[in-house]
């Protein structure tokens, strides 16, 4: 058996193929991405998780330092638990609190961590205590309207 | 008089049973297929020519049609994103609809058309001359040196022919979007890689194209080996195959997506 044209033309064309299916797993998807390092553990409970997915960022100060994991609900206090993997690089005061963000007007939803002063840190496995649930904008504008009508009928 | 009134249904009855047979046959000529498909892995040249064939051969087609579709998509989602003021979502609005579906989907549509075609002209032609049951005669197994060598070549060439599709239609939509209209380019590729997911979206439209090079490839050497062996017959086998492969292909990917996503 010996090497043809044919076999050079097959060899450039797969080796074309696996470059694209390279490039779309690389520069396209997100399999590079932001890598979170022998992540560890935490949870948070909120009252309204929103529109929170799995694996949406957990950022601090704009910085990516996890991912949502999992999100159940809890039957009992009625609120949505949400399992986060934080990367092992960074810890945090056990008085952090953890707000649920938009990123801009219309984009995806993130737990933005804001810490504390607390001395202790918190450790794998740990329920942070301290959440703000995510903005509905229903609400908001109900509220809006009311403080509004509350206005109006005030004594003068 | 009532002949007349029942021909329609004779007719209609004879195309369903007829359709229910090729299916039948069909499928037992995928199992063929696939059992005798050592001949071609033992012997890997027949299995490198017919990946030339109807891989290398059909590459032009492919990025071209793929650098156009981006560039369109830049395009039209340029148009309608800047109103919202999110052209940044340009680079996620490209690549996931080229890789979850317009990839695998046209690139399949042309395969059909471009080598689908031609596998079932030859395999037809070659029923035509005989050339099949003189292989026979000689204890060569036609199915095992003719068609599962091309059937293969199918297989092997469709998902990396969708993936190149993909790729150039995301270099398309960067040279509009990006060169062409301006839009920032770290932000076209941030959004795109935080958006798109490897798995649901990158690995499922490689599945999605491994699927439609199977019934693809499947269609072109069915209709080609089950051809009337007339000129006539032929040229309406090629027909049906790149009808078929179209319908095929549309009707496979609405099963797909709706399992995936």
């Amino acid at each position: 058996m010996k090497r043809t044209t044919i076999d050079l033309w097959v060899g450039i064309f797969v080796a074309m193929g696996i470059a694209a299916l390279f490039f779309l797993a690389v520069q396209v998807g997100n399999l590079r991405g932001t890598e979170i390092v022998e992540p560890y553990e935490l949870q948070a409970r909120f009252d309204n998780i929103g529109g929170l997915k799995p694996r949406a960022p957990v950022r601090s100060a704009g910085v990516v330092i996890g991912r949502v994991h999992h999100i159940d609900y809890d039957s009992e206090r009625f609120q949505a638990v949400v399992v986060m993997n934080i990367d092992h690089r960074y810890t945090f005061p056990k008085d952090t609190f953890a707000t649920i963000n938009t990123s801009g007007l219309l984009g995806e939803q993130y737990i933005g961590m804001e810490p504390g002063g607390d001395e202790a840190l918190l450790q794998p496995g740990d329920t942070m205590m301290k959440t703000q649930s995510a903005v509905v904008l229903e609400k908001l504008i109900s509220q809006f309207m009311f403080s509004k009508a509350a206005e109006g009928t005030a004594p003068k | 008089m009532p002949e007349i009134l029942l021909r329609p249904f004779v007719r209609l009855g004879h195309s369903v049973v007829s359709a229910i047979w090729r299916l039948g046959f069909a499928s037992r000529f995928l199992a063929a297929i696939v059992l005798m498909s050592g001949t071609t892995f033992r012997r890997p040249y027949l299995l490198m020519r017919e990946i030339y064939f109807s891989g290398v051969l059909s590459l032009i087609i492919i990025l071209v049609s793929g650098l156009f579709v981006g560039m369109v998509l830049a395009l039209h989602g340029y148009d309608t994103l800047s109103r919202y003021g999110s052209e940044e979502w340009l680079g996620v609005l490209v690549a996931l609809s080229l890789t979850r579906e317009l990839g695998p989907v046209l690139a399949g549509l042309l395969f059909a058309s471009r080598a689908g075609s031609a596998i079932t002209a030859e395999i037809g032609l070659m029923k035509a001359t005989e050339q099949l049951s003189a292989m026979d005669m000689m204890a060569v197994n036609p199915v095992a040196r003719v068609v599962a060598p091309r059937f293969w070549g199918g297989v092997i060439s469709m998902p990396l022919l969708a993936a190149m599709f993909s790729a150039m239609g995301v270099l398309g939509g960067y040279l509009v979007g990006v060169v062409q209209i301006g839009v920032d380019p770290g932000s076209f590729w941030s959004q795109m890689q935080s958006q798109v997911d490897f798995e649901r979206d990158v690995l499922g439209g490689v599945v999605k194209s491994v699927v439609f090079g199977i019934a693809v490839a499947l269609i072109a050497v069915f209709e080609g080996y089950d051809s009337d062996a007339t000129a006539e017959g032929v040229s309406r086998a090629t027909t049906r195959t790149v009808v078929t492969s179209a319908l095929v292909i549309l009707g496979l990917d609405f099963v797909l997506t709706a399992f995936m996503f």
